[in-house]
């Protein structure tokens, strides 16, 4: 019944098919918490990979969070995304956007980006390209087929091969890349979306010491505009960028304040801390 | 940059010396062979025969198709077996119209009626034949219904997210299918006979020799101005996220891309291209009937694409073109090795030239490149480098 | 055929006129308790009877035959059935009766009627026929099914009475009537007794009898019966009922509503079996291309080819073994399983292996390869349908009722396909091979790890694949013809089985193969067998939409 709506809302004459009109639904955020997520419960198979995950993260934050392998830490992500469907709970972007009736490309046109723990880069174009490809713009299919690169476009997509030190390969194709430049490529993809909201997934796996630092400049810079959630294994990385953490532990938290009350809380030493110390 | 962004988007219409010398060998050809055979009497060294022109023709259509599959699959990934239908679909649209201006020359001499409706006792023209005796209209039909067909198939295809083998199977379910309907005599297009026996196009006889030039040549054009807009959108921003959607589909989805509308629509525009092949096809080769639907007939098509060499438009014309030259003359000669020697393509193809002869050529012309370049190759890099500086 | 029916033709046009006259001369039937005469008297009666048989015009043919009948019994069999047939000649020098045979080249041989003994091709000139007539055709039908009434054991017997049950005659219930009398075998008195009952509905008069009869009848589903109560209850032309009495109607309408139900009942069943015997056919091409496309992902498109050498393999056998038909086909499933799975091998070395991650790509060299080995078949073989040879036990079929009669060939291929997935599932699940193909389908990287040979997992996998394609080709080869585009009847079909089951499961394959074979049954009579083709792909290209990963689909993170 819903699709045949859709198809009959195609047929009127007095509004453009909703490809050719770009969506720009302003994000309420208007009591400084951008992202809720109430109860949200996945299960694989009967194994729980999120249970009853209750998390609130503020406008401009920059969160972390860590835990185990099979905590959730990256079902959570794609439950956010779209990539996975979850079965009961909420997830709200602002106070009005249910992001779990949306489609991964309505997300990320939202303002939700998200670098992924293996990076992806489009291997055939060249950097320039990636970039181009990734810029907050209008993504119909219409439109590309005669989109132009305007000159605020060029200066974004400059500064960002600037931000990630790839001036210089911007006409090499991305598979030449090395690995690490290709992190780096791929966070400029992120850049260039412009989003409001960031989820980075283990930005630092595979980086030098030099490039780590780096990194956590960035995202350090990043917060206050934008918000950062990042999700790390590597706890001295977590501790240079921590200002809040969250602790998953079988699929819902288990701590949640700043780097020092974790390191205190006797549930986190228990589960996972414990191993270290 | 600009500069740069501006060239590569619309000077490469005609800008990409490929492309240009592309439809210079087109254009030459078409106009010499087409002048050879009015302009010279037959026994003249020179005249080239009208049966060779419709040969040619009939290899255009073909190129056309492999056109068509080549702009789905080589940029796109989608390993289409059904374009067949696409291609039959928009035959038979052109069969209907030429089959109501035989009109009252048919064996049956009925007015209105084709022969084998008189021959199954019908007394009216079903309702889908109506309006096809105008050709402005039928032509309409031979893109419309191609187009629906693959605009509600890709629809939904895309939509579930079916990918890879699946997909290939259930296009090649899909033609096998209408093989299978077309086969019927109730459906009303002549069952397993199909359309033959046509008379004339657009009130010229199809059997004189300025038809079948003109024809020719019709094709020819149109499959320039094909080559021209699978360019244009190949090398718009449309294609290149195309490319992106056959490397890593859910990326491109993480970008804000609504890959499945990309899919779709490209999988539109190349059914398009091959329901015009269709179309040229039938007043061609004068007969139009439900084997066209064969899936095989659809699978080596995409063989030519894979000799040619996919993702590179041109390739697949040569390799249209050759592949259909090959069998035309191999089947004259030993008409039992034809298959053994198709069946053999698909597997060396697939093995040892995945990138097929356009590949190849590439690969020879960047070993000539290297010999060359070596002298002044030294700081490359740096060249380029001067060269974004002096843009930005 | 043709030329026996113009034969008729001219027999009846030519002696119409002598017939029409035979009217009055019509054969009496001679008593049933005429007992066979002695040997000795026979061939002392009989021979100036033959002698007078051949001279006789056809009118007088009958009485010579009524007496041959009485004097000769069982001993003139042979007789009287070559007579029906028409093969029966005699010598003109002697008046010797003898039939004629036509052997595989297509002369002429001619046999001693009674002693069997080869005559040789005698010139034509030298024979001439015995003529007979539909009268006279017809008397002889009555004749051997008196003759076997009565001396014929249980199976002739009842023969005897069904061949009389076709048209009833007062005669020929004076004749079962009689015959019911000595009848021991209950079988065959029950078989008389609805004669009797049929041909009392059919004449009597009065409603107590017709009742009678109408009960008798009762759960009869043979169409006589049927057809004769149907006819109790037809409306005349001025749309009365010929059937005067209402009572008598009632009950026919009762009767035949009982009929119909069954009928009905049967007519399901009877589909129902129809489905599960598609259903086998698909199971059997389905499964091997269930394994090789589950464990590792490769849509061999040759698949078709190998039930194709199958079926070849199966003619191959048989060739060599003419002997033994009875036996070719235990022979022949090893063989096929064999040549086919080296065959399988062969094409997994050569080339699958070389297109590793690249699905594509594997379709498209695989279909090249099912064109050469078609073209193989066609060039070296033959380009037409090759016989293969259906065994005596599996030919012929089990007769239920009437109405509903199931072939042995299909109950033994609907049992053959579950053996072969039973055992497929024994080797998956119990044996060490089965251990690394499960793991090498759930998580190839892991497997590989673990120091699993995925490459002679593979090897292996395609092997079992086209070798249990194999063995269905030796199946398929009985219901269907052997040429050499068989196997692409069966490959969409038993792609969309395996798709349809979900990939990676069989047991999805099984239900798949059995719902697909008997929802294309189900929906043939109301489309048509193209339609339904048609409607069943275009259900599962719907379907494949909303459920990509098909009924049963593997769960779990690793799926994705």
């Amino acid at each position: 019944m819903n699709n045949l709506d859709k198809v009959r809302g195609t047929m009127r004459r007095d509004k453009v098919w909703p490809f050719l009109m770009p969506k720009q639904r302003k994000v309420d955020i208007s009591h400084d918490i951008i992202l809720y997520i109430e109860g949200l419960t996945v299960a694989f198979d009967g194994f729980k990979a999120l249970n009853d995950l209750n998390l609130y993260i503020k406008q401009g934050e920059l969160r972390c969070l860590i835990g185990a392998n099979g905590a959730g830490k990256t079902t959570l992500m794609d439950v956010i995304t779209g990539k996975t469907r979850c079965d009961s709970g909420s997830a709200y972007f602002g106070q009005n956007i249910n992001l779990l009736e949306e489609s991964e490309p309505d997300i990320v046109n939202l303002g939700i980006g998200r670098k992924f723990q293996k990076p992806t880069v489009f291997e055939s174009h060249t950097v320039y390209d990636n970039l181009a490809l990734s810029l907050k713009d209008n993504k119909s299919v219409w439109y590309s087929l005669t989109a132009k690169i305007s000159a605020e476009q060029q200066d974004r997509i400059d500064s960002v091969l600037d931000t990630v030190s790839l001036t210089k390969e911007r006409f090499m194709l991305a598979g030449a890349l090395s690995h690490g430049q290709k992190q780096w490529l791929e966070i400029g993809m992120l850049l260039a979306s412009q989003p409001r909201l960031l989820l980075i997934d283990e930005p630092v796996a595979g980086m030098t010491a030099d490039e780590t630092e780096r990194t956590a400049e960035l995202l350090q810079e990043l917060a206050g505009e934008h918000t950062v959630i990042v999700v790390e294994h590597d706890m001295e990385f977590v501790r240079s960028i921590a200002r809040t953490v969250t602790v998953l532990h079988q699929g819902s938290v288990l701590a949640e304040g700043s780097m020092h009350d974790i390191q205190n809380n006797p549930d986190v030493i228990e589960v996972y801390l414990g191993d270290e110390a | 940059m600009q500069i740069k962004r501006e060239s590569l988007l619309q000077g490469a219409i005609l800008g990409s010396p490929i492309c240009r010398r592309f439809l210079l060998i087109l254009g030459v050809s078409t106009v010499i062979a087409s002048l050879c055979n009015l302009l010279f009497p037959p026994e003249s060294f020179f005249h080239v025969s009208t049966f060779s022109i419709t040969l040619m023709g009939k290899y255009l259509c073909y190129a056309l198709l492999a056109l068509s599959v080549d702009v789905i699959w080589g940029y796109c990934g989608i390993l289409s077996l059904g374009h067949g239908a696409f291609f039959s679909l928009g035959g038979y649209a052109m069969g209907m119209y030429l089959m109501r201006q035989i009109g009252e020359r048919g064996v049956y001499g009925h007015p209105t009626l084709p022969d084998f409706m008189v021959f199954l006792d019908w007394d009216a023209l079903p309702w889908y034949w109506m309006g096809m005796d105008n050709f402005g209209f039928a032509m309409l039909m031979a893109l419309v219904v191609p187009g629906i067909l693959a605009f509600v198939f890709g629809w939904l295809a895309f939509r579930s997210r079916v990918t890879g083998v699946y997909l290939s199977i259930i296009t090649q379910a899909l033609t096998y299918a209408l093989m299978l309907a077309f086969f019927r005599n109730e459906m009303g297009f002549g069952g397993n006979n199909g359309m033959t026996d046509f008379k004339d196009i657009l009130g010229f006889d199809l059997q004189s020799d300025t038809t079948r030039v003109v024809l020719f040549a019709t094709t020819a054009f149109m499959l320039g101005l094909a080559y021209i807009c699978s360019h244009y959108i190949m090398s718009s921003r449309f294609g290149k996220l195309i490319v992106c959607v056959r490397d890593a589909e859910t990326r491109t989805r993480f970008m804000g891309y609504k890959t499945e509308r990309f899919k779709v629509w490209l999988f539109v525009y190349s059914a398009l291209l091959a329901a015009i092949a269709g179309a040229l096809f039938v007043p061609q080769v004068g007969i139009i009937n439900p084997g066209e639907f064969h899936p095989l007939n659809s699978i080596e098509v995409v063989v030519w694409v894979a000799v040619g060499g996919r993702g590179t438009l041109y390739g697949a014309i040569i390799g249209a073109i050759l592949v259909n030259f090959a069998k035309t003359r191999f089947t004259a000669i030993m008409p039992e090795g034809w298959l053994f020697g198709l069946g053999a393509l698909f597997v060396v193809v697939t093995v040892f030239f995945p990138e097929g002869i356009a590949g190849y050529m590439k690969k020879i012309r960047a070993k000539f490149k290297k010999k060359s370049d070596v002298d002044d190759n030294q700081n490359s890099t740096d060249n380029k480098l001067k060269l974004a500086q002096e843009r930005t | 055929m043709k030329p026996f029916i113009v034969n008729t033709i001219i027999l009846i046009l030519g002696c119409w006129l002598s017939s029409a006259l035979a009217e009055g001369t019509a054969p009496t039937m001679p008593s049933s308790t005429s007992s066979t005469s002695t040997n000795v008297q026979t061939a002392e009666n009989i021979a100036p009877l033959l002698t007078a048989l051949t001279k006789a015009k056809l009118s007088k043919s009958a009485k010579i035959l009524v007496q041959l009948e009485q004097t000769g019994g069982t001993a003139m069999l042979p007789l009287f059935e070559q007579m029906l047939n028409g093969k029966l000649y005699y010598q003109r020098a002697d008046a010797q009766i003898i039939y004629q045979v036509k052997d595989s080249n297509d002369t002429k041989q001619y046999f001693d009627i009674f002693s069997k003994a080869p005559l040789g091709a005698l010139d034509s000139s030298l024979v001439k026929k015995i003529r007979v007539n539909s009268k006279l055709r017809t008397h002889l039908k009555n004749t051997i099914a008196r003759i076997q009434l009565n001396h014929g054991n249980d199976e002739e017997r009842l023969h005897a009475v069904i061949k009389l049950t076709e048209k009833l005659t007062q005669a020929s219930i004076d004749e079962l009537s009689a015959a019911l009398k000595t009848e021991v075998n209950g079988k065959v008195r029950e078989a008389i007794e609805k004669a009797i009952a049929l041909y009392q509905l059919q004449t009597s008069e009065d409603t107590p009898s017709k009742l009678i009869a109408i009960a008798a009848l009762s759960g009869s589903l043979d169409s006589k019966v049927r057809n004769a109560l149907l006819k109790l209850v037809e409306k005349n032309s001025e749309g009365k009922y010929i059937e005067k009495d209402r009572k008598v109607r009632v009950a026919v309408q009762a009767e035949l509503k009982r009929i119909d139900g069954r009928i009905k009942i049967f007519g399901f069943i009877e589909k129902m079996f129809f489905g599960l015997s598609a259903g086998s056919v698909l199971l059997l091409a389905a499964i091997g291309l269930a394994i090789t496309f589950g464990v590792m992902g490769v849509f061999n498109m040759a698949h078709g080819e190998m039930i194709m050498i199958g079926a070849y393999t199966t003619y191959g056998v048989q060739l060599l073994m003419p002997n033994f038909m009875e036996y070719s086909l235990f022979v022949a499933i090893p063989a096929a399983f064999l040549v086919a799975g080296i065959v399988g091998m062969i094409i997994e070395a050569t080339v699958i292996r070389h297109l590793h991650g690249r699905p594509l790509e594997t379709l498209l060299a695989t279909f090249g390869i099912s064109l050469i080995l078609q073209q193989a078949v066609r060039s070296f073989i033959s380009a037409t349908n090759r016989p293969v040879v259906t065994p005596e036990w599996m030919s012929g079929s089990l007769e239920i009722n009437p109405i509903f009669s199931l072939t042995y060939n299909r109950i033994y291929i609907l049992i053959f396909s579950l053996i072969v997935f039973f055992l497929l599932l024994t080797i998956l699940k119990k044996t060490a091979l089965g251990l690394h193909v499960r793991a090498v389908s759930q998580n190839r990287a892991m497997a590989k790890s673990l120091g699993i040979r995925t490459a002679w997992v593979d090897s292996m996998t395609f092997a079992l694949g086209s070798g249990i394609a194999g063995v269905a080709g030796v199946a398929l080869s009985q219901i269907t013809n052997v040429g050499p585009n068989m196997g692409q009847d069966y490959i969409i079909g038993s792609f969309m089985v395996v798709v349809f089951g979900g990939v990676g499961n069989l047991f999805g394959t099984l239900v798949g193969a059995f719902s697909l074979g008997i929802a294309n049954k189900f929906l043939e009579p109301a489309t048509g067998a193209v339609l339904a083709n048609i409607l069943v792909l275009v259900f599962i290209i719907l379907f494949i939409q909303r459920r990509p990963k098909g009924l049963f689909p593997q769960k779990g993170r690793a799926a994705d």
